[in-house]
């Protein structure tokens, strides 16, 4: 979706400020919430994928105004309710009121560190060979899905070059909305930046991005 | 440990139960928290009574990002390349292998790529969608790099960008963004300090920051470590 999530290039948002020592978090919540979100995605009812599209359908109004653990916990309330672990009033009186869904599995403390350093891959086998190879040209498509994808607006209808085939992956614009994994073939290929930007922009620039091939067409 | 405990947490160095009528606002105070603090607990609260959560998980996810997965992991994967051209070189084919042989995997680096850089290359990283970021290698990402101004500017002025970090680079220094917009995350091998001729890992990893493995950074020069 052409959301609020999807930055690059974008104007008016100020410099960056980096922070000297920056702590790991600002506030006793953020740790909370940090945790929170991670125990209640180890539940199993959605994907990251579907957490992501969660985060960029904020209204573009409160995504610029809400810091990103504020982001995290306001689609983390979308989720839970969507999926039925609670409802919209439990989550404004901070009270249970009745049974909710009953997950597929709850995190405890013990096994924490071993789900941590077990992650989740998303690399998947493809049964068809890579369309494409290392120094093809290729267009991003220009499209406009109403749902999730992952190819941002700066590089569609761009044409760019192939710099590795990186296997198979889990394609994040069906998986975010329980229409399968549809694993398909990622590619990084790099756009000069003065292909992206016009007139003025840095020379020396390129960048890439990580695409699905059925982002990409032949160019 | 009960839901209860962190409410202790906030409050025990306070004694304010009975002065409401001076006019000062306690943010800590549990009728007057501030509002992201007061939705926190309350999702907290329900997920805990619902028993969907364990509030120890939660201390143990905070204190594994607090104490154990940081940049000083990062920074040893850099030394070890720097040190040993073999490391490197699988570094440079199989980063998700090369890294976990030094005991970093997991959660948001299950497929590392390493990017190196060059006397003509500078590698910088973004994710212009999210926060996408190399959790086993580098710990949580700094508030910065999930900010609009990083992720809106980094694919278009990142020498603008790098100048906010104190950092400029010759003018003819090719610069590559690389936007973490898949599942590929993404390590950055700065450019080894002159004068480091004979270093041991341990020295080489002082000289290694976040910054410098984001691309927003170079290594510290030695007679700055």
């Amino acid at each position: 979706m052409n959301g609020p999530q999807d930055l690059g290039g974008q104007m008016g948002f100020g410099p960056v400020a980096p922070e000297k020592d920056e702590p790991y978090f600002h506030a006793e919540w953020e740790k909370r919430a940090l945790g929170v979100t991670l125990c209640a995605g180890a539940m199993g009812a959605w994907t990251l994928d579907e957490s992501r599209h969660a985060r960029e359908s904020l209204h573009p109004a409160d995504y610029y105004s809400s810091s990103y653990y504020e982001i995290w916990i306001k689609a983390l309330e979308t989720l839970l309710v969507r999926h039925g672990f609670v409802d919209r009033a439990e989550l404004r009186d901070g009270a249970v009121h009745g049974p909710g869904a009953t997950p597929k599995r709850v995190l405890k403390a013990a096994d924490v560190p071993a789900v941590l350093s077990r992650g989740g891959p998303c690399d998947r086998p493809v049964s068809t060979p890579p369309k494409f190879a290392a120094g093809d040209r290729v267009r991003a498509r220009n499209m406009h899905p109403v749902g999730h994808t992952r190819l941002p607006r700066y590089v569609r209808g761009h044409v760019g070059v192939v710099d590795a085939v990186r296997g198979g992956f889990v394609l994040p614009d069906t998986n975010a909305h329980g229409r399968g994994e549809n694993p398909e073939w990622v590619y990084t290929v790099v756009f000069a930046g003065r292909d992206l930007w016009g007139d003025g922009s840095d020379p020396t620039l390129s960048v890439s991005v990580d695409a699905w091939e059925s982002y990409l067409e032949p160019a | 440990m009960t839901i209860h405990d962190h409410d202790h947490d906030h409050d025990h160095d306070h004694d304010h139960g009975h002065d409401h009528d001076h006019g000062h606002h306690h943010h800590d105070h549990d009728n007057e928290l501030d509002p992201m603090a007061a939705r926190v607990r309350a999702l907290e609260t329900i997920l805990t009574r619902r028993g969907l959560v364990d509030p120890a998980a939660i201390d143990v996810i905070v204190d594994t990002y607090e104490t154990k997965v940081g940049p000083r992991n990062g920074a040893r994967v850099v030394a070890k390349a720097w040190s040993d051209p073999v490391f490197a070189d699988w570094l440079r084919r199989d980063a998700t292998a090369a890294i976990a042989s030094l005991g970093y995997a997991g959660r948001q680096g299950e497929h590392m790529q390493a990017v190196f850089n060059t006397p003509d290359t500078h590698n910088m990283v973004v994710c212009t969608l999210c926060s996408c970021y190399p959790w086993s290698v580098l710990g949580l990402p700094p508030v910065w790099y999930k900010a609009p101004p990083y992720r809106s500017r980094a694919v278009i002025d990142p020498r603008g960008v790098l100048a906010e970090f104190g950092v400029e680079l010759p003018a003819d220094k090719a610069i590559r963004v690389w936007d973490s917009t898949a599942e590929l995350r993404y390590l950055v091998v700065p450019e080894r300090p002159a004068g480091t001729e004979g270093w041991n890992e341990e020295q080489l990893a002082a000289l290694v920051t976040r910054d410098s493995m984001i691309g927003t950074g170079l290594a510290r020069e030695p007679e700055a470590a």
